[in-house]
């Protein structure tokens, strides 16, 4: 192969005062940019700034540095397109990258301020009083009816659709086993298992050593069908069919052969090292009536126990689109926004196509309202939600929960290197590599992402007491209480909200 | 909306399905099934979905006079439906294991994502049967067809077996275009036809003669599927099979730049 000329993106420093030569900066690198002859020799072209080294250093003698390498500058051919095409000519193939959409569109979330109470309406305390955080998933009557026995008891007459409880409303992003190592799926379950949300299995099946934790999951059904079979369905709170994810909506998901170990495997059931393709559409989903069958055929199969969930990305009709998924009969409808991360994508997709989150949240929520069917079923909001004050305004905007996949993932030790479709994950995350996955302890991972529940909580109630607001039901669909800042009339149009200081 | 009525002779239950929408049905079956049933005979069916749909058990029997509609074992673990007629799209979709027989023709998208078990069609099948079937270790699904095919047989395949018999009328054509599109495991036997033509086939198979393990594994599955449908085995043995097999197992290899 020739060697290629493509020079590196990263420029590896190692101070050779400091430098003890214990070589577990090279023993940490999966991805071939420590080596050692007398002394730590970096090879910059491979290094992708994932931290491991830096983080094993035990002298600190490690800095990784942006290339200094200049490239005489020019607006509209920036070193990005220029790396990817001569990367292209080496290779004739797609661009690959992982995590979400990197580009500096808008990001709609950071022109949006919340609205506090001062003298006339006071402000709520959440360390002295209660803050109801609690959230039910799944659809809600369209009216409640009663009656009474000849004793004068009160029952509901409603027949009620199941709803499963959230103790904050957060779930965790659909992940497979296979995209993401058993330590860190692990990790995910047992901590939402812990904190009362749901984690998201992905479309690759729920390990059998994890089924103690399926009262707590999400389970996916994908194109490719891996690894759904009565007992999975029957294992989960929640059943989602997965149409579309926010990082490559409208196209297929592909986990090569090279990550099909024997546990995952045994997880998808389908044979050690083969492909796993799924197509990108369900062929047996070409309109509403066909999704309505595979939602009711997921029903009939579970016993009208769990609620069905329906993900698509954020794309131009998502209004029409969500309205249809809630005619079909789902009781929670994802949407997935673009800078939705992902395990693999071609950088293309995942770069130019889709809508941002804020606005389709806000477009579906208006649509339902309008249609007066957002009873019928839960929006859960997914896409970069980085803190919660992105969580905040979700909620504002109309979302019942919202989903936490790269936050989960940055808990867990990822430095969003974006090269999680290499296998190579050096934080034992996004690999199925056993040396590596070893990294990832799964007891101390699961306390991180507990933790992580936990701080954005307390940050959410301290933000619904300065609502002067005791429960999220208060705070959800509220958009009196954000202003936009930076935004224009259109934006604040779609979005719902009024200019700061209107 | 008329309750189904329930009746049990022996081991029998029987229901008679006129004019009971599908959930009262399957729910009425559920039921007799938790109760201990075994055996269904279920009268007068009439478009009803998703019967069958993931039950569990191999000593399951449910015995379908009437056309069943979309669906049909969905999901299903273990039990045999035998229908006596035609049925519909969606056959066996997802199914982990049990047995499917169809009197008749079926339609579309049978067989999807099946990961055991079989369906054994007596006539004709739609568009896109087969499609993404796989196979895991002990599990390897099987749908066998007597007569014609639509387009996309065996798409996406990734493991199990197909046979197509092919008795075709005049005229018609044995298979669609796409023959095989995008299959990378598994094996399609199709019944030696001229219209098996390379401009219908995905570009991912290619037609080959059977070896000896290729004619032990008709032998057994054409003898079952036979004497379920009381036809003479030898008759149908006799004709020329060829397979489709993909030529590569990673036909998406090479699409990256990494």
């Amino acid at each position: 192969m020739v060697k290629s000329t493509i020079p590196p993106m990263f420029q590896v420093v190692v101070d050779k005062e400091k430098c003890r030569k214990c070589k577990r900066c090279v023993m940490s690198c999966s991805y071939g940019a420590l080596g050692f002859t007398d002394r730590v020799v970096p090879d910059d072209k491979n290094c992708v700034a994932c931290h491991r080294c830096v983080a094993m250093c035990p002298e600190n003698a490690i800095m990784i540095n942006e290339s200094p390498l200049a490239y005489r500058p020019h607006a509209s051919w920036t070193v990005e397109h220029r790396q990817g095409i001569l990367k292209q000519a080496e290779t004739g193939g797609m661009l690959l990258t992982g995590m979400g959409n990197d580009k500096p569109y808008k990001i709609f979330w950071d022109h949006l301020v919340i609205d506090a109470c001062q003298v006339t309406n006071p402000s709520i305390d959440p360390l002295r009083e209660p803050m109801e955080l609690r959230t039910y998933l799944g659809s809600k009557p369209d009216k409640l009816e009663f009656e009474t026995d000849k004793n004068g008891q009160p029952s509901l007459k409603t027949q009620l659709t199941p709803n499963i409880l959230l103790e904050t409303p957060i779930v965790f992003a659909a992940m497979s086993f296979g995209s993401i190592s058993l330590n860190a799926h692990r990790a995910l379950a047992r901590a939402a298992y812990e904190s009362g949300i749901l984690m998201n299995t992905g479309e690759g099946g729920l390990h059998k050593d994890l089924y103690k934790y399926g009262e707590r999951a999400i389970v996916q059904v994908a194109s490719g069908r891996f690894g759904v079979h009565q007992e999975y369905l029957n294992q989960g709170s929640v059943i989602e069919i997965k149409v579309g994810q926010g990082a490559k909506p409208g196209i297929g998901g592909h986990l090569p052969g090279e990550k099909i170990n024997s546990e995952v495997s045994q997880t998808r059931m389908i044979p050690i090292g083969s492909d796993a393709l799924s197509p990108a559409p369900h062929h047996d989903i070409y309109s509403i009536e066909d999704l309505r069958q595979l939602i009711y055929a997921l029903k009939e199969a579970t016993n009208y126990q769990k609620p069905v969930s329906v993900k698509v990305s954020a794309v131009h009709n998502i209004a029409a689109i969500a309205s249809g998924i809630v005619r079909a009969g789902a009781d929670i409808v994802t949407i997935d926004g673009f800078r939705g991360g992902t395990g693999a994508a071609p950088t293309i997709i995942r770069d130019n196509v889709g809508i941002p989150i804020e606005m389709a949240l806000a477009a579906v929520d208006d649509r339902l309202r309008k249609e007066g069917i957002r009873n019928q079923a839960s929006i859960i909001a997914a896409g970069s939600i980085r803190s919660s004050g992105d969580w905040v305004k979700a909620l504002a905007l109309g979302a019942d929960a919202v989903v936490i996949g790269t936050a989960a993932l940055i808990a867990m030790g990822c430095r969003v290197c974006q090269k999680c479709y290499m296998g190579k994950c050096t934080w034992g995350i996004a690999t199925q590599n056993p040396q590596l996955t070893a990294r990832l302890n799964p007891e101390v991972a699961t306390e991180r992402l507990k933790n992580l529940i936990r701080a954005w909580s307390l940050e959410l109630k301290e933000i619904l007491g300065l609502l002067g607001v005791n429960s999220i039901e208060s705070l959800r669909g509220n958009r009196e209480r954000l202003r936009a800042i930076g935004l224009t009339d259109s934006e604040a149009n779609i979005l719902g909200v009024k200019h700061a200081g209107e | 909306m008329p309750a189904s009525k329930t009746k049990k002779t022996g081991k029998t239950i029987t229901i008679d399905a006129k004019g009971v929408y599908y959930r009262e049905l399957n729910h009425s079956i559920r039921t007799a099934l938790k109760a201990g049933g075994k055996e269904f005979h279920l009268k007068n069916i009439n478009g009803q979905r998703y019967i069958g749909d993931g039950l569990v058990g191999r000593d399951v029997r449910i015995t379908i006079d009437g056309v069943p509609g979309n669906d049909l074992g969905a999901f299903m673990d273990g039990p045999t439906i035998v229908v006596n007629s035609n049925a519909q799209d969606g056959i066996s979709n997802t199914m982990n294991d049990g047995k499917i027989i169809i009197h008749g023709d079926a339609g579309d998208v049978l067989g999807y994502g099946m990961r055991g078990g079989k369906l054994f069609v007596r006539g004709d099948v739609g568009y896109r049967v087969g499609i993404h079937m796989k196979e895991f270790k002990a599990k390897i699904p099987v749908i066998i067809a007597g007569g014609v095919a639509g387009d996309f047989l065996g798409e996406y395949m990734a493991g199990g077996i197909l046979i197509l018999l092919g008795e075709k009328k005049k005229n018609e054509m044995m298979v669609g275009d796409y023959l095989g599109t995008g299959m990378h495991g598994g094996v399609i036997y199709l019944k030696y036809s001229d219209d098996i033509k390379e401009d219908r086939l995905g570009k991912e198979v290619a037609v080959m003669e059977l070896d000896d393990a290729d004619n032990k594994v008709l032998d057994k599955l054409l003898k079952e599927y036979c004497q379920d449908f009381r036809m003479d085995y030898d008759k149908t043995r006799q004709q020329r099979f060829v397979k489709l097999k993909p030529v590569s197992h990673r036909p998406y290899g090479k699409l990256y730049a990494y």
